[in-house]
């Protein structure tokens, strides 16, 4: 079942085309892939399905529902959408709690005592249950991202968006996270995510993208698109990294 | 994981010269202190005037005699300044969040807010002091104030709300635009964004830089006196005419500073607290 359609979507800044009528269709737990190169406009193209940015033509629907629409309510949108960015972004003057339970609380309406009881489920799930009440300050790269993780998933959404989420990582901590990402995917979670980890998304991805310059150039099965590349800019792509 | 860290000779000496290290700059601030205060003593005492400035501002008498008055001029000032201080708060708080509103149906409030910082920073406190203090009862408004003491306050507020203002506005806009993305794209609306993200992350930012303010309302709350209540000035002036002996100002002087001084230190107390929840860093 198709959950997110990306029909011809263009985005400009000034005069600089950044998507040049990007088609993409996501099914529901499916894990999508983008790669390509610094600039090629991952990041930009996230932030356009969570409407963080808006698209100069095109339409995106999710659950067949134009998401793009002028008069859809972007709060609403984003409430069944979760991003999460390579810097993290918590947010620095609340627990690692509250950071996970804000949402929840104050935008579905949860009660603070199963807000709470939820978000120390995540948390003891993906190996944080000491840090619950840790700033985020006090937690390394790895353990801030996967706070930022959950904290997305704590709403239940339909869909998460990944940008980048490792590269700020040391080595070492790449791989904690990694294995968040993995766990979600066997959870069933739709996921789409830019990434520079060739490695894992071939592991993990059920569709790899390729776009270059704004444009998505190649798109296939992981092993297709790793093994045997069909467009020589993929191939050069895949050859440098 | 059983090792137990004993202190190496190292370690024992490393310590011990930064003992003696820390025993010499007390010796050294005490010396210097010493020094300058016998200087500046010395100094006030050897010039011809003394003996007529301290009968007239230093006069043990006089101040004894005058600080009951003082005092209780005092306690308007205080009063002024408590009831002032939490209502350009609020109000100031209010008015940064005005000039942060995006939406064009907001224009109308966004302007006005602006202009109103414009204005207000713009005319010196006594002025504006005395602009409401005396232009106000003269307009002879059904149910408008005529106390010098509330036209005092008001103006007093709508001159600090406008610095206030342009505090917390600084602080909104210093945090970072990727905090705002964070909570928006977690389905919060701006409003709640401001309210549970940017505003509190602003406010622990922008504490110093208030109380600062409010040392500064403090002293002005004097400029009130202007007006002719009797607060800590106008009590030292009667004072100061009636025996024709200025030591009463030196009482009231001594007042302002007893309640300015607690301030600025606990200013200090939590800039540095600060620091260090930030690690030094940032
Ligand atoms: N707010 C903006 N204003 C102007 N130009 C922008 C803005 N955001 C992005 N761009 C430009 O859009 C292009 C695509 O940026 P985007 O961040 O989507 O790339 P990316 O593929 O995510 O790259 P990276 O791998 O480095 O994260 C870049 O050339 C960038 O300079
Ligand atoms: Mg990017």
């Amino acid at each position: 079942m198709t959950l997110l359609t990306i029909d011809g979507v263009w985005k400009r800044y000034g005069e600089h085309e950044v998507l040049k009528g990007v088609d993409l269709a996501v099914d529901t737990h499916e894990v999508v892939c983008l790669i390509g190169a610094s600039g090629s406009g991952k990041s930009t193209l996230l932030r356009c399905v969570n409407l963080l940015e808006t698209v100069d033509d095109g339409a995106i629907t999710l659950d067949d529902v134009e998401i793009t629409d002028v008069r859809a309510d972007p709060d609403d949108v984003r409430k069944r959408i979760g991003i999460v960015f390579q810097a993290y972004n918590l947010f620095p003057h609340m627990s690692v709690l509250d950071n996970i339970t804000l949402a929840p609380r104050k935008v579905h309406g949860v009660g603070r005592a199963q807000a709470e009881e939820q978000a120390r489920e995540l948390l003891t799930r993906f190996g944080l249950e000491s840090k619950a009440r840790d700033y985020p300050d006090r937690l390394s790269g790895g353990q801030q991202q996967r706070v930022a993780i959950i904290r997305a998933i704590a709403t239940q959404p339909r869909l998460l968006l990944l940008d980048e989420v490792t590269s700020a990582l040391d080595p070492t901590l790449v791989n904690e996270v990694l294995g968040v990402i993995r766990e979600l995917k066997e959870s069933g979670m739709t996921m789409i995510l830019a990434t520079h980890e060739m490695g894992f998304a071939r592991d993990i991805a059920d569709t790899v993208c390729f776009l270059a310059d704004g444009v998505l150039l190649e798109r296939g099965h992981p092993d297709q698109i790793f093994g045997a590349p069909k467009h020589p800019r993929t191939r050069e792509f895949l050859s440098r990294t | 994981m059983t090792t137990t860290w004993v202190k190496s000779d190292r370690q024992k000496e490393r310590e011990k010269l930064l003992k003696a290290r820390a025993r010499r700059s007390v010796s050294a601030a005490t010396i210097s202190t010493v020094v300058v205060v016998v200087l500046v003593v010395v100094g006030l005492r050897a010039s011809p005037g003394w003996p007529v400035v301290q009968e007239k501002f230093f006069n043990w008498d006089a101040l004894v005699a005058s600080l009951p008055d003082v005092l209780r001029g005092f306690l308007l000032n205080v009063t002024i300044f408590l009831i002032a201080e939490p209502v350009i708060l609020l109000l100031g708080l209010g008015v940064a969040l005005l000039r942060g509103l995006r939406s064009p149906v907001f224009f109308p409030l966004r302007a006005l807010a602006a202009l109103y910082t414009d204005i207000f920073r713009g005319i010196p406190v006594l002025l504006l002091i005395f602009l409401i203090g005396f232009g106000v009862p003269a307009l002879r408004l059904q149910g408008a104030p005529n106390d010098p003491v509330v036209l005092g306050t008001i103006a007093l507020i709508l001159s600090y709300t406008s610095f206030v203002a342009e505090v917390f506005r600084s602080g909104i806009d210093s945090i970072h635009p990727s905090q705002r993305s964070a909570a928006r794209s977690l389905g919060l609306s701006h409003g709640q964004t401001m309210r549970y993200v940017v505003v509190p992350q602003a406010v622990r930012r922008v504490v110093p830089p208030l109380l600062n303010d409010f040392a500064s309302l403090q002293k002005d709350t004097a400029l009130v006196a202007t007006l002719g209540p009797l607060e800590a000035l106008r009590q030292a002036q009667i004072y100061a005419y009636d025996k024709f002996n200025y030591t009463s100002y030196v009482a009231a002087a001594l007042l302002f500073v007893a309640l300015t001084v607690p301030m600025a230190r606990f200013t200090d107390h939590l800039a540095a607290r600060a620091a260090r929840q930030r690690g030094g860093a940032t």
